[in-house]
């Protein structure tokens, strides 16, 4: 990252950064210190004192059973979200990638829901799964039988949720296939079909294993985006809600601090979901680029 | 493709048209949804084609708005995310040029660290530091103001990154030939680097446009002045009414205005869209 010729000046280039620096110190650095100091202390609910305390809240939320399935069901969330989104976004991109004449029409109608902000994403399946008067509740109702109620069935709020998160997020896994499978040579395919490989075989044994650094990257970002972008979904619809169910962790941050005001656990799960992030976005700039590669 | 199989290309168009009515059913039914009157929407099944109340619906939100937001009028909210998208998107692109300006064509102390910092933004989303970060806006006094919306969110990793890689790739010999001509930094930046630039800004300004537009816990959780509150985040309101059941034509209607606008910078600008996409995330 270097250049040869650079300018001379012994204040400008602070001056220029400054505006950044200042802001990430202010706005990201400072809070997340502050973060990390308070999830060592017990605060009171006034804020009028407070008391160093150790590991006392990490070890604490690690105790709490409703900590612990929040975790299992922010895993199940993440997953589901991921599996979904990916999975149909690469049948879209291959089928894209075979047509000529009409891709650009199919890539248009394909790839607007990205600018759909995820809490109207959220309000569009609720009104669509909505149990008096949803127009898919109706439809579950009357040709499978499935009784919806999302407000009072957690795995049904939970699915709500996963659908559209996973709605949301198919632009965008679909550009990135589309990139992919772009990018490999014409040239390896018709020399398999010359070799009798069909086009499963040509798939799985050709076409997939060129994808996976498209793949491994898609993981990341999508895990990372149903880890911490769901939130507007959640907090728009369900409320974490019915009884917990649909509460992610990046819920529960908010919920414990904001609701609850127990600052010292908020800032523990906080610190926790820091150190997520941090594992992903190493596994993506480490990992990802040096293993996954042909 | 390699070989002709009319049986997988009739395959190829079910799974992409499959995928399109996907896409598209949710925002169909919320546009017929806002286009007929309240009573329509209280039982299923629900109507799947337009109503005649499009003009009425539309005109009281855009003007008179609901009660269960404080009744500011949507064309109110509208602006306020217009504002807050714009100050975002030139915010970041202004101080994410001048940072790796600064970063590239300048050897300073602590270049190093200014560089790791910017980076670690990347990893603390606002949503897992949330009421440490809301503690410094209070203290700052900037709730219930444009600058508390905008400023906190117009760091940007990605940004810097995107320019920075960029202007590595411009040929020392433009640097070169701007010295002998006597231009400073300054006249460089301005008359050489900006240009150059063009492209990548503009298609960064839609992603980060998008991503202005979309912001959602950060404005609600500043904004405690209906006046100020965006399209995005007002829609919660209309949906979380505790036991009342929400206004459904009014909530869709909502709904299709919040996401008129990223919709169309998309759909007119794809090509930047995707070249901006691409890019902002190697």
């Amino acid at each position: 990252m270097h250049k040869r010729v650079v300018f001379q000046n012994r204040w400008l280039p602070f001056l220029l950064v400054a505006p950044q620096i200042a802001v990430t110190l202010i706005f990201f650095i400072w809070p997340a210190w502050q973060a990390l100091e308070t999830s060592f202390y017990l605060e009171d609910a006034f804020g009028f004192s407070r008391k160093f305390v150790g590991f006392d809240n990490f070890t604490r939320l690690f105790a709490d059973a409703g900590y612990l399935r929040s975790f299992w069901r922010t895993l199940v969330f993440g997953v589901s979200v991921t599996a979904l989104s990916m999975g149909m976004a690469l049948a879209l991109a291959v089928a894209a990638n075979r047509v000529i004449r009409t891709a650009t029409a199919y890539r248009t109608f394909l790839i607007w829901p990205y600018a759909v902000a995820p809490a109207l994403a959220g309000v569009l399946w609720f009104f669509m799964m909505n149990p008096s008067l949803g127009i898919v509740a109706y439809m579950l109702e009357g040709t499978f039988g499935v009784d919806w109620n999302h407000y009072i069935n957690g795995n049904q709020a939970l699915i709500l949720v996963i659908v559209a998160a996973a709605w949301k997020q198919i632009s965008y896994n679909f550009l990135f296939f589309l990139a992919g499978l772009q990018s490999i040579p014409k040239s390896l395919i018709e020399a398999a079909a010359i070799d009798g490989a069909g086009p499963a075989r040509r798939f799985w044994t050709i076409v997939f294993p060129l994808l996976s650094p498209t793949t491994f990257f898609l993981l990341v970002v999508n895990l990372v985006y149903a880890f911490f972008d769901t939130f507007a979904i959640i907090h728009a619809t369900t409320n974490g809600g019915p009884a917990d169910a649909t509460s992610i962790l990046v819920y529960k941050v908010y919920a414990t601090g904001f609701v609850g005001q127990d600052y010292g656990s908020s800032a523990a799960q906080s610190v926790i979901l820091m150190a997520l992030v941090v594992a992903m976005t190493v596994v993506q700039f480490r990992f990802i680029e040096r293993k996954v590669q042909y | 493709m390699v070989e002709n199989r009319p049986l997988a290309a009739i395959l190829t168009h079910v799974v992409l048209i499959l995928g399109t009515l996907f896409l598209c059913f949710p925002v169909w039914v919320a546009v017929v949804a806002s286009t007929h009157p309240g009573e329509a929407l209280v039982r299923s099944p629900i109507p799947l084609w337009f109503g005649d109340k499009a003009w009425e619906n539309y005109s009281q939100l855009l003007s008179g708005g609901v009660p269960s937001t404080g009744g500011v009028p949507l064309s109110t909210m509208l602006g306020n995310s217009l504002i807050m998208a714009i100050g975002i998107t030139v915010g970041k692109i202004a101080i994410s040029l001048t940072s790796a300006f600064a970063i590239v064509y300048f050897r300073f102390p602590f270049r190093m660290l200014f560089f790791w910092l910017i980076f670690i933004t990347l990893m603390l989303p606002v949503e897992v530091r949330i009421l440490p970060t809301y503690e410094v806006v209070a203290r700052l006094g900037m709730l219930n103001s444009y600058s508390g919306l905008i400023i906190p969110l117009i760091a940007s990793a990605t940004a810097t990154f995107l320019f920075r890689q960029f202007f590595l790739t411009i040929p020392d010999e433009l640097v070169e030939a701007a010295r002998i001509d006597g231009a400073g930094p300054v006249r460089f930046f301005f008359d050489i680097l900006l240009p150059l630039s063009r492209t990548n800004i503009a298609a960064l300004f839609i992603i980060l446009f998008i991503y202005g537009w979309n912001q959602y816990l950060w404005p609600f959780l500043i904004t405690t002045d209906p006046d100020l509150y965006t399209i995005v985040m007002g829609i919660q309101r209309m949906v979380n009414v505790g036991e009342a059941i929400p206004i459904w034509h009014y909530t869709m209607g909502t709904a299709v205005l919040a996401m008129l606008p990223p919709v169309l910078v998309v759909l007119a600008m794809q090509r930047l869209f995707v070249k901006g996409l691409v890019e902002s995330e190697k």
